[in-house]
This record gives C-alpha cells, sequence and structure tokens, in this order.
C-alpha cells in the first residue's frame, strides 16, 4: 500500500513523515518520529498507554491514524518539560514513588496533563475517574493519585 | 529528605530519596522492551493455533516466502530435537511440534522488511490441523475419560492407574491427623475453586534478536532475569549460553510473568535464517493473554479442626492445580506448601495433584500458588470463627506461628513477624470504622518464602570517588534506589553519589532473576558485601601511602583514617582522594561479592477490607483496604508501601473481575484488556498501609523481601468481607457481579 506524507506539529515542532494508511499515530510517533515515549500496552485503546493530545484533546494514539496526524498539533509525553524543567506532575511523580515500572507512567502524565488543564482542583473521584481509562498494574493507583492531587495544589499555588 | 517515623539508627537506610532512574521514567527516555532499533533490522509476525487441541498436518509457507521483503520462515523444524525436560516444555511452548497444545500455541513465525509486511505474510502461511478433543477446567482434566493432553507426560510420582492428564503427586505432613480432628469441637470441609488470572504487566513482551551462523548473537528484551533468559534460549536452540549476550532492557512490569521465555527464540530462530540480521519480535496483548503467563487454576478441598475456644487442632488440605500442557508449571506444591504456613497446628496433611489440560504453560505469578492456597484455608477459617462466635483476628493470633514454631512445610521458623503484624493490625482504626447496610469486614493473613538464590555484585570506585554499582536483577519497581542506598550507608556516601546500572550477562557471573521477593534482599546482600571489599582495599591504599600497617586503619564515614593509639597521626584520607590517587598507588579499586545467598528471612502479611455489596446487582465496592506486612527493614519505605499497594490490588482484581474466560471451543474469549478487567483507578480507594519492620538477621540491613506477600490476603479477605456484608458464602474466584447476585438470591431462596 503506498504511503502518504503526513505534515504535523509534534511538541510544538514542524515534522513530515511517511504512513502506510494502515498505521496507528501511535507506530508513526514510534517508529517513523523515533518518539518512543508513548507506549503500546494493548492496541485496543484499553490502556492508555499511548495517551497523546491532538490539538489539546486527550486520546489513545493506538486508536488514530497517522495519516489523521495531517495539519494537526500532537503533545506527547516527550513534550511535558520545558528544557531542563519537568512539568509539576513530572516532578511530583517521582517524589511519590508515583511508578514502579514506569511503562504506564507516559500515558497517565499526558492524560493528568490534561485533567489539570481544564479541571485545576480536581476532587480525588475525579482524577481517579479521569484516570479510569489509563491502567497501571504496579501501583495500584494510590501514589498516582497522590501525586495528580499534589501537582494541582503546587499549581494553583504557583498562579 | 526526611526520614520516616520509624527510629533507626542508620543515616539513609528508611529514607525516601528520589529514584535514580526517576527522570528517565517520566521523560519517556526510559527504553523498554520495544523501544530498541538496529541497523538493518527486521520486523517478525508469530502465527498461532486458533485451535485448542490439534495435530499440524501441513505447514506451508510459499506464499509467505513468495512476497518481496520477506526474508525468513521458522517452524519447529528450525529447533533442535532430542531435548528433555524443562528444556523441551521450553522449545514446546515457544513453538508447537506436531500438535498444537491450546488456543494461541506458535506454529510458525515470519520476519520481513517491515512489522506491516510481516504481519502480511503471517496471514499467508497456510497451516492444515485435524481438531483434537480438548479440556479447559482443571476438574473436568482429572476425568479418567478426559481428552488426554499429552500421553507419557506424568513423573514418577503418579502411581499406575491415575487418571490420563494426572502428571505429578504430592503428599507432605506431619502429626497425628486423625487425633488432631479428635481433639476439636469443630470441624469443617469444604471446596474451593479459582481461576487462571494473568500477570497483567502493561508492557508485551518484546526483544531485538539477533543470531549469526557461528551460534554467537545478542538480544535486547525486557525479562526479570537476563542469565535465565540466555540459558533458555540456548538450550531451546542448541547454541552455547556464552555465545549470547542479552541486555535486559527496562521493563514494563513482570510480577513472574517475565521470568521464562516465550517467543524470544522464535525471534533468534529468525535471525539466524535471515542471514543473522537482527529481529524485532513484539507480542500483541492478544498474545500475551493467550500464550504468556498465565496462572494456574485451582480446585481445593480443605479441612480444619478447632477447639470452641479458636485453636486450631488439625488442618487437611487437599489441591488439584493445572498448569497448561506442561508437566510442572503449575505451583501446586509452593501452593501445599504455603497453605498453613502461617498457624501453629498440631498435625497436617497435604495432598495435591497436577494435571495436564490444553492451556498455555503456567509462569510464576507473585507469589506463586500462595493466593489459591489462601483463598481456601483463609475462607474456611473465616467461616469456622464466625460459626463459633469468635473474633476472626484474634483467632488467628492465638494460632499464628512464631520463632521456633515447626512451619506445616517443614522447617523450623526462624526470627519472623506474624505475631507483630497482627497486633499491629488490631490496632489500626481502619477497624473501628462503622459499617453499613450491606457492608463487611474481611480479614485475613498471608505468607510467603521469600528467596535468596544465585547473585553477583560487582561495585568500581570511580576517579572522583563516586560509586557504580553492576547490578544483575532488573529493577521493576525502584530496586536500583534501595540498592544506592545500602551501598551509600555502608560506605558512608551520599545516595547521590552511587549508581546502580542493570546490566548485561557478559558483565556478572549468573543471577537469578528479580524474583522471590529477592532484589533489595539477595542483591542488595551481595552489594553490600561488594562495598565492605573496596573498603578492606580502600584502606590498604591509605596504609600504603602512610606507610602503617593496614590493620591500623579502619573506614568511617566515608573516609580511610588510622585506628587506635598507635597508627599514627592522618587527616582521614577520603573516598575521593583514593579515587584520584588509585591509578599511581596500585590501580583500579574494585568490589565484588557473589553467593547463593542465604539468611532468608520469611514474609507475612495480613489484610483488612471493608467492602460494601449492591444487593441489586451484586457488584462489590471496595470502600477501604490495609494492608501491614513485616518488611524486616524498610530500605526505601515508599517503595515497599508500593509492593504492598500494588500486590494488593492485584489480589482485589483476582477476587472481584479477573478470570479465563473459555468457550466450548476452547478459544480464550476474553484476550484483550477491555475484557480481561483488572483493576482501574475508579474502582478504588486509597490502599493503607503499615510496615511492620522485624529485622532478618540473615540481612546486614534486615530485609526479608516485600514483593510478593501483599497478592495473598486479598483473595480470602475480600471473600470474607462479601460473606458478612451479604450473608452468603462464595467458594469459588472472581467474586463477580452475577456470581454475588445469584448467591444472595439463593440465600433468600434458603
Amino acid at each position: 500500500m503506498s504511503k502518504i506524507h503526513v505534515s504535523a506539529v509534534v511538541n510544538g515542532d514542524p515534522v513530515d513523515f511517511l504512513a502506510d494508511p494502515r498505521e496507528s499515530l501511535l507506530d508513526c510517533l514510534r517508529d517513523q518520529l523515533g518518539l518512543t515515549g508513548s507506549k503500546e500496552g494493548c492496541g485496543t485503546g484499553d490502556c492508555g498507554a499511548c495517551s497523546v493530545t491532538v490539538d489539546g484533546v486527550l486520546v489513545c494514539s493506538c486508536l488514530v491514524l497517522g495519516v489523521e496526524a495531517e495539519g494537526k498539533a500532537i503533545g506527547t509525553v516527550e513534550g511535558l518539560s520545558d528544557g531542563g524543567t519537568l512539568h509539576p506532575l513530572q516532578r511530583k511523580f517521582i517524589e511519590h514513588a508515583a511508578l514502579q515500572c514506569g511503562f504506564c507512567t507516559p500515558g497517565i502524565l499526558v492524560a493528568a496533563k490534561a485533567l489539570l488543564d481544564q479541571n485545576a482542583s480536581p476532587t480525588e473521584t475525579e482524577v481517579r475517574y479521569w484516570l479510569a481509562g489509563n491502567l497501571c498494574r504496579c501501583t495500584g493507583y494510590d501514589k498516582i493519585v497522590r501525586a495528580v492531587m499534589d501537582a494541582a495544589s503546587e499549581m494553583r499555588e504557583a498562579v | 529528605m526526611a526520614k520516616d517515623e520509624i527510629k533507626s539508627e542508620y543515616r539513609l537506610i528508611g529514607t525516601r530519596p528520589n529514584r535514580p532512574d526517576g527522570l528517565d521514567k517520566v521523560t519517556g527516555r526510559a527504553r523498554y522492551g520495544a523501544d530498541m532499533t538496529l541497523p538493518g533490522m527486521l520486523f517478525a509476525a508469530v502465527v498461532r493455533s486458533p485451535h485448542a487441541h490439534a495435530r499440524i498436518l501441513k505447514i506451508d509457507a510459499s506464499a509467505a516466502l513468495a512476497l518481496d521483503g520477506v526474508k525468513a520462515v521458522v517452524t519447529r523444524a528450525d529447533f533442535p530435537t532430542g531435548l528433555t525436560g524443562e528444556d523441551w516444555n521450553l522449545q514446546e511452548n515457544s513453538m508447537a511440534g506436531d500438535v498444537a497444545l491450546y488456543d494461541g500455541h506458535a506454529v510458525a513465525a515470519v520476519a520481513a522488511t517491515s512489522r506491516l509486511l510481516a504481519e502480511d505474510a503471517a496471514k499467508l502461511i497456510k497451516i492444515d490441523y485435524e481438531v483434537l478433543p480438548h479440556v479447559i477446567d482443571v476438574d473436568d482434566a482429572i476425568r479418567p475419560d478426559a481428552p488426554v493432553v499429552r500421553v507419557g507426560a506424568a513423573d514418577h510420582t503418579v502411581p499406575a492407574g491415575s487418571p490420563p492428564n494426572v502428571v505429578k503427586c504430592l503428599d507432605f505432613g506431619h502429626g497425628d491427623i486423625e487425633a488432631g480432628f479428635s481433639a476439636a469441637d469443630l470441624v469443617r470441609e469444604h471446596t474451593y475453586k479459582t481461576e487462571a488470572t494473568h500477570q497483567g504487566y502493561i508492557e508485551p513482551h518484546a526483544c531485538v534478536a539477533q543470531l549469526g551462523a557461528d551460534g554467537k548473537g545478542e538480544m535486547w528484551v525486557c525479562t526479570q532475569g537476563q542469565w535465565y533468559i540466555r540459558r533458555m534460549c540456548a538450550a531451546v536452540l542448541g547454541i552455547d549460553a556464552s555465545g549470547l549476550r542479552v541486555t535486559p532492557s527496562e521493563i514494563g512490569g513482570g510480577f513472574g510473568g517475565k521470568t521464562i521465555i516465550f517467543m524470544e527464540p522464535l525471534a533468534l530462530a529468525l535471525s539466524r535464517k535471515a542471514g543473522g540480521r537482527p529481529v524485532k519480535l513484539v507480542m500483541s496483548r492478544s498474545d500475551v493473554l493467550r500464550a504468556t503467563g498465565p496462572t494456574a487454576s485451582a480446585s481445593m478441598d480443605v479441612k480444619l479442626g478447632m477447639t470452641k475456644d479458636g485453636k486450631l487442632t488439625a488442618a487437611k488440605v487437599n489441591f488439584r492445580m493445572q498448569g497448561g500442557a506442561f508437566l510442572g508449571a503449575s505451583p501446586v506444591g509452593e501452593a501445599l506448601s504455603c497453605a498453613l504456613a502461617c498457624y501453629d497446628i498440631p498435625a497436617v496433611q497435604h495432598d495435591g495433584v497436577e494435571v495436564l489440560a490444553n492451556r498455555p504453560k503456567a509462569a510464576a505469578y507473585r507469589a506463586p500458588g500462595s493466593p489459591m492456597a489462601a483463598f481456601a484455608v483463609e475462607s474456611l477459617l473465616d467461616e469456622m470463627c464466625h460459626e463459633l462466635g469468635l473474633d476472626p483476628l484474634d483467632v488467628r493470633l492465638k494460632n499464628a506461628v512464631r520463632e521456633g514454631v515447626k512451619a506445616s512445610y517443614g522447617p523450623t521458623y526462624a526470627k519472623i513477624g506474624l505475631v507483630e503484624v497482627l497486633e499491629a493490625t488490631k490496632a489500626h482504626p481502619n477497624l473501628l470504622a462503622p459499617l453499613g447496610p450491606n457492608q463487611g469486614r474481611g480479614i485475613a493473613s498471608g505468607f510467603w518464602f521469600n528467596h535468596g538464590g544465585e547473585t553477583s555484585v560487582s561495585l568500581a570506585i570511580g576517579e572522583d570517588g563516586t560509586v557504580t554499582v553492576s547490578a544483575g536483577t532488573p529493577d521493576i519497581g525502584g530496586s536500583r534506589a534501595s540498592l544506592a542506598l545500602m551501598v551509600a550507608e555502608t560506605l558512608g556516601i551520599e545516595y547521590e553519589a552511587v549508581r546502580v546500572n542493570i546490566v548485561e550477562t557478559g558483565a556478572l557471573g549468573v543471577n537469578e532473576p528479580s524474583h522471590g521477593s529477592r532484589a533489595t534482599f539477595a542483591t542488595g546482600k551481595a552489594a553490600v558485601e561488594a562495598a565492605r571489599h573496596a573498603m578492606a582495599e580502600m584502606c590498604r591504599r591509605a596504609a600504603k601511602e602512610w606507610g602503617i600497617e593496614e590493620e591500623a586503619v579502619v573506614w568511617k564515614d566515608g573516609a580511610a583514617m588510622p585506628a587506635g593509639p598507635n597508627a599514627g597521626k592522618f587527616p582521614p584520607m577520603s573516598i575521593a582522594e583514593i579515587g584520584a590517587k588509585m591509578g599511581g598507588n596500585g590501580g583500579p579499586i574494585s568490589g565484588h561479592h557473589e553467593t547463593n545467598a542465604d539468611g532468608v528471612g520469611a514474609s507475612f502479611g495480613a489484610h483488612v477490607v471493608d467492602v460494601e455489596v449492591d444487593p441489586e446487582t451484586g457488584r462489590t465496592t471496595i470502600l477501604r483496604y490495609l494492608v501491614v506486612q513485616d518488611a524486616g527493614r524498610a530500605i526505601h519505605p515508599a517503595y515497599v508501601e508500593g509492593q504492598y499497594q500494588g500486590g494488593a490490588v492485584q489480589g482485589i482484581g483476582w477476587a472481584l473481575n479477573e478470570e479465563y474466560v473459555y468457550g466450548a471451543n476452547g478459544r480464550l474469549q476474553n484476550a484483550v484488556f477491555l475484557d480481561y478487567r483488572i483493576p482501574v483507578a475508579s474502582d478504588l480507594p486509597m490502599i493503607d498501609t503499615v510496615i511492620v519492620e522485624v529485622p532478618n538477621p540473615g540481612h546486614p540491613y534486615g530485609v526479608r523481601g516485600v514483593g510478593e506477600t501483599g497478592i495473598t490476603p486479598p483473595l480470602p479477605a475480600i471473600a470474607n468481607a462479601v460473606a458478612m456484608a451479604t450473608g452468603a458464602r462464595i467458594r469459588s474466584l472472581p467474586l463477580s457481579p452475577p456470581k454475588v447476585l445469584a448467591a444472595i438470591k439463593a440465600k433468600g431462596r434458603g
């Protein structure tokens, strides 16, 4: 199948790649653009390890075709930190030991940032339901939820 | 970094610094199994049996091979013959021989220049099958007239005339069992069942493998144990172990399921056949669920005798487990050994059989065998406490094992902490929370042996006095941090001055995997010894520099210093000064230690769960959850809590949702995460933890190991809580809403 030329913006940088029409956005990010921070845990949109934003909307990149990225702005875990400065979520995840194996972490960070972008003061229940599409098998979610709440609190104080 | 409230004589042990690999893991930089790319790399796809049991009549790969860009196809014919025992099991599970033994069993594999091309080519490989009768359920498999999974698979323990799928029999015990039951005021006996579950690590198995015609190769792979992978692949492929260099990637969870090989030999065989080009093989989630893991399913009889004041007098357990189509894959031995390990019972008898079924080869899953056994024993114990009007926590305390007691499985316990765990549980405020209608509280204890095992660690002093540790146990949950803490504590230097690398197979002697809750215990113990080894050498260097006897130099606070009045007066020589001078003063300084680590300290825990059961739907909600466990010593308490919480939640999934569902055709019906439903954040409350510390005298800092015990109590604790909430006792898992609803309705009719 002939490939299609795709132009997009990823984490603020313009990119071009050739996508097989069958390839997911996740495959294109990982295999064409070398952005392996987004992970494939299921390929069926159930685990959230591939979470990215497309024009600010949180999606599972395994359920989006690479060709659909044409003209879109994509945000991945690699774009969370600002140069050498970690996003508060990244820092709080380390401080709270909110990761064990770390494989689900990129997707959870992207999803949590999407939550805080629209809700600066989520309740514990809101965090838990927002992250219900992000599977973690190691932590039991306790420290993840605490890290997100703590990051939100710090970000509110910083405003 | 604030120290925890626990009083400690240590400077660093017990603090909670940031993990050294944290930055890589929150930025997406950490490289896992599927994140590796090599020049000239091919991509592989695997063809799997759609049948639970089928003779493979013919494999025709000609159409696949005719595609441009397809470089190799392998079948079992590309592997050596004549393997025996577990080597044969591993080879057979990696790639079917004459017969596909389960749905998802690999039959052929193909390598091509792109992933999509490999997947297209796999669809063109034509396989003719003769479908054979199959058997899935453990109780069905043990019937004398069951379809035979494999003829002649039984070992010497099976008496003649046993049902055809019984492949192993075990029995052990001590004490006068009949006298024990005679001394009881209440004797009860029930049968319990648990379904197979999967470890459910979020990272699918993945590797990049390269193997030349000369038998030399290398592999990048997500694994809990690079040396195990090397040995197993070498055996399956007929190459020398030392010819294969295995580098562990970061690992996206394992829980026991990444201690053995699955598709790795296929990638190596494809590479060999494709002229030595590297081959990447990444499993899909469905492949992971169909053909890796899972744990065994179990059918278990338990009989207990108890006096009216709650003393256990005798116990008899009889377990039947299937671990797939392969002898030795089920953890029936561990299940029997763990079943009664929490209690001091005068007479115990254990009997068990392993049965073959048309399922994948079971792999270890966190405290293998113990959760099922605990479900059976702790459920019955709870029932009897309620029948006699006794407090279930007091009864557990009354029967708890202590130092010097002969364990149900044979040895005599050294220093253990079950009593301390149960007392801490009793004191926890969660036990005072009031319960409302349809709510119940369940309690259970749990046990795991913990493990030492083959361990080799090296440590090198840098020219600036910083330290590099080479460890062989992959870091699944913060072990780099715990190892750095122990080494820094021992050397008297800062935590940040120690870098821990997880190294490839060429860099150290054989290490067992990160399994058995051993990484912080055994690798930690060896790392401390390696540090002491380097300290002794640094003292020698200082003695040489000062021109005094080396016995007159001691190591203190990160520096060599003269000891005693006759040593002379010299200022302390820091590790940085020694490192800077070592080139001209004797050469490189390193420490090394290798051992088959002894001094293992057994692990006990207790969990308390409050649930609410919706009487309309049968759905169980976890309201409160408490884990209390003896860590021996918590090196990094945050990651100890993480192990407790993660184990508890895997157990919650096993208790409430997770099970392998097979259709009448023997095919797995729920091979995606939507249908194999592991707990999500919105299912759960915070998981409260209490770290009890009864130091293990067999470890320099008292470590026992914390990974596994936590998955054991949730199964019975939740079943006990649901029984209290509903008045209905359910003796099979999972406690899915339809099952709970049916039990509530049956009780109403009764």
